[in-house]
């Protein structure tokens, strides 16, 4: 009976991993869903598994600006910070990425916003957009010297700025279909733009961002519902960039990127191809050794090996891990050092062969003796991996990605390892070695 | 059994060599360093035609733009400039596009500004040395023994002086860069190394707590002689997977699999023929 349950428990095990690991194309071509969404106990269960690639296998750009924090006082550093990398998110949103990130690093005294569009083609404008400072402020005329015979008028600032606005949006105008930029204004600008209206009718308001003139409407009549537009001669595109500049507002601090890199969809796709490619021919080397050398034992590491590849890559799905190439090469060395348990054991299970030993004893004590050797060895592997992940973001340990991606996935290969190397393996033999 | 600990002065002999050579390569030429350390700007290009390395030559004196490295690859031209502004990049993509009378695909592009890069070299150096005095720590606690430990911190060291110096040799000669990445095959070479010496140091340990016996240098060369094929096939599985990637995986990690590679191997060489001898004759020392 017990030994039933233990066969369903390993047969949802590897049922289980195996639906994680599907591929979308098969996916599609069966209807199966690809996340789950249930409720366990009042708790909702929402995931998705998918393989999330990193910029340098999907393409896509990599920006760090250094924030110049010269003029914030200190107790406002964070605040301004994590303020400028929401603005900055913002602006970024409307690229429409996918999963853009947008973090904030710190390193002695400089303070970084480390930003990551995967797929996207024209860096140029996401830089421009990013560093923008949009500063929307409304102007009316004054008449300067009305004593004259001939009055010169000038624009002066008047109290409605662009943090009165609640949100901008981009709509086209009724009559000429022409993109335009709504404005709405929050409680006290839309009293401040009911006063400023009421006393200019018939004279123009002037709206600039950045200090260029977008348009100067004449008031018609007083508006006193706190909605305004702004026309001009927009492309949508401009519309749009105008609306999220203004609805995102000014940055808090002044930013210069100090680091860039770009990497084509073209160079990535090829090199995940390459890369998997390479991976398969290796692993198939690895399996044939395997049973030429230890023949029937070499077979049951095979499938050892196969079922802790699958396990990895579903954990990988699970986390998600987001993979970069380094984290594939990561994954393909633990792959290399899972089937070193393997061998381990192996070679210590002969060793108690030849010493005599029935087959069942040999195969414990060898178990046994191996095991110390196993999780001794990849204790140094782990700690490596540890200092190079740098989990907890020290600031005086490296904290990039490509390393990451490769600490990461070496970790959590050979924690696998361990995993399938003891209790899989040991399964397994204990299944398929039983008679002899 | 087999004496291996017999020829001993020939295991030391091919290491000076190998870390010799390395050294005279490092100390002559040195490395080129990526613009992760040093900052500057790594342009890659894929045209739509071949073209001869003097016309690109040509161009590029045109442009004005301080080349420091060029490598033509078929229809694959590789630059490293000083640090680019955007705009001077763009200018150079059209004006090479002009000039060649091709057209560009931007591959790649990547600039990094030089106080980034100095903070990396110091940041990669403090990780560096976290992880060497962590292995030493961990090497002390696991075998209780003073000589364990150093002698399987010199294997160590040995294979950190053979994958920098014959990496120096690569990046001579095949334009290999010294980055983040070859500073990660360093330091997984390094938890490698230990790792196969703990499965033979392992096995010492075993007999001389069992066996009531005193011989060393018997218990060491029946280890070696019993972990041989495991250390020889543990190593050939690991080297099957790299080389399918140094051979036919993809181009931006080739450098970073081969320093691996050379890893792995020195590594799987240095914990019998190295760090073995070295245990034996420290033990013996304290036994006079």
């Amino acid at each position: 009976m017990k030994r039933f349950l233990k066969i369903i428990f390993y047969l949802s095990l590897i049922a289980l991993v195996i639906w994680i690991d599907m591929p979308e194309a098969l996916r599609q071509k069966y209807k199966i869903t690809s996340s789950l969404d249930f409720s366990l106990l009042g708790i909702k269960v929402r995931k998705t598994f998918k393989t999330s690639l990193g910029l340098d296998l999907k393409g896509g750009s990599h920006l760090v600006f250094e924030a110049d924090t010269k003029n914030t006082k200190q107790e406002d550093l964070q605040d301004s910070l994590s303020s400028a990398r929401d603005i900055i998110e913002k602006r970024v949103n409307f690229f429409g990425v996918s999963e853009p990130t947008v973090q904030t690093l710190k390193s002695g005294n400089n303070y970084r916003i480390a930003v990551d569009l995967p797929g996207i083609e024209k860096v140029d404008e996401a830089i421009t957009l990013i560093g923008k400072t949009a500063q929307l402020t409304f102007r009316e005329e004054k008449i300067l010297d009305d004593k004259s015979a001939s009055p010169t008028a000038t624009l002066v600032e008047t109290k409605l700025t662009g943090t009165h606005i609640k949100k901008a949006s981009v709509d086209f105008n009724q009559q000429d279909g022409k993109p335009q930029v709504a404005l709405s204004f929050n409680d006290e600008g839309a009293k401040l733009f009911g006063e400023i209206t009421q006393r200019n009718v018939g004279k123009p308001l002037a709206i600039v961002v950045d200090n260029s003139l977008i348009s100067a409407p004449t008031v018609q009549q007083a508006i006193l519902d706190g909605n305004a537009v702004i026309t001009g001669n927009f492309t949508v595109d401009e519309a749009k960039k105008l609306a999220i500049s203004i609805n995102s507002g000014a940055l808090p601090l002044s930013i210069k990127l100090v680091e860039e890199k770009n990497i084509g969809p073209t160079l990535g796709a090829n090199e995940v191809k390459k890369s998997v490619y390479a991976g398969g021919i290796g692993l198939s080397a690895v399996l044939i050794f395997m049973v030429l050398f230890y023949g029937k034992l070499g077979l049951i590491a095979s499938l050892a090996l196969i079922i802790y590849g699958l396990i990895s890559y579903a954990i990988f799905r699970t986390i998600p891990v987001v993979l970069t190439l380094p984290g594939v090469a990561g994954f393909i060395l633990s792959i290399g050092m899972a089937v070193d348990s393997n061998i381990l054991i192996f070679e210590r299970i002969k060793e108690e062969l030849r010493k005599g030993r029935e087959f069942d004893i040999a195969f414990r004590l060898g178990f046994g003796r191996a095991i110390d050797a196993i999780k001794d060895a990849n204790i140094t592997t782990l700690l490596v991996s540890f200092i190079l992940f740098n989990p907890l973001n020290w600031e005086f340990l490296p904290q990039f990605g490509m390393v990451r991606g490769f600490a990461l996935t070496l970790a959590i290969g050979v924690a696998t390892s361990l995993f399938t190397g003891v209790v899989i393996t040991k399964r397994l033999i204990s299944m398929f070695y039983k008679v002899k | 059994m087999v004496n291996f600990l017999k020829y001993k002065f020939i295991y030391f002999f091919i290491s000076l060599l190998v870390i010799g050579v390395g050294l005279f390569s490092f100390f002559k030429w040195g490395y080129r360093y990526s613009i992760d350390f040093v900052g500057g700007s790594n342009l890659d290009y894929q045209l739509n035609k071949d073209i001869t390395e003097s016309a690109l030559q040509k161009a590029l004196n045109n442009s004005k733009i301080q080349i420091v490295y060029l490598k033509i690859d078929g229809k694959v031209i590789n630059l490293r400039t000083k640090e680019l502004e955007q705009n001077q990049e763009n200018n150079l993509k059209t004006a090479l596009e002009k000039d060649l009378k091709v057209k560009i695909t931007v591959l790649k592009s990547e600039t990094v500004g030089p106080i980034l890069g100095r903070e990396t070299i110091i940041k990669t150096g403090v990780a560096s040395i976290f992880a060497i005095l962590g292995i030493l720590i961990y090497m002390s606690i696991a075998f209780k023994g003073f000589n364990f430990a150093l002698a399987a911190i010199l294997a160590t060291v040995h294979d950190l002086l053979v994958v920098v110096g014959s990496y120096s040799i690569i990046s001579h000669f095949f334009g290999a860069e010294v980055d983040t990445m070859f500073v990660t095959a360093v330091l997984t070479t390094m938890s490698f190394s230990v790792h196969d010496t703990i499965v033979i140091f392992d096995k010492i340990r075993e007999y001389l707590q069992t066996e009531n016996q005193e011989n060393i240098e018997y218990f060491a060369n029946r280890a070696l002689t019993e972990t041989m094929v495991r250390s020889i096939n543990n190593s050939m599985t690991i080297v099957f997977m790299l080389l399918a990637l140094a051979l036919m995986g993809g181009s931006t990690i080739k450098f970073f699999i081969i320093a691996l590679l050379i890893g792995t191997v020195t590594g799987t060489y240095s914990s019998p023929f190295i760090a073995t001898p070295i245990l034996v004759w420290l033990e013996k020392r304290r036994k006079k």
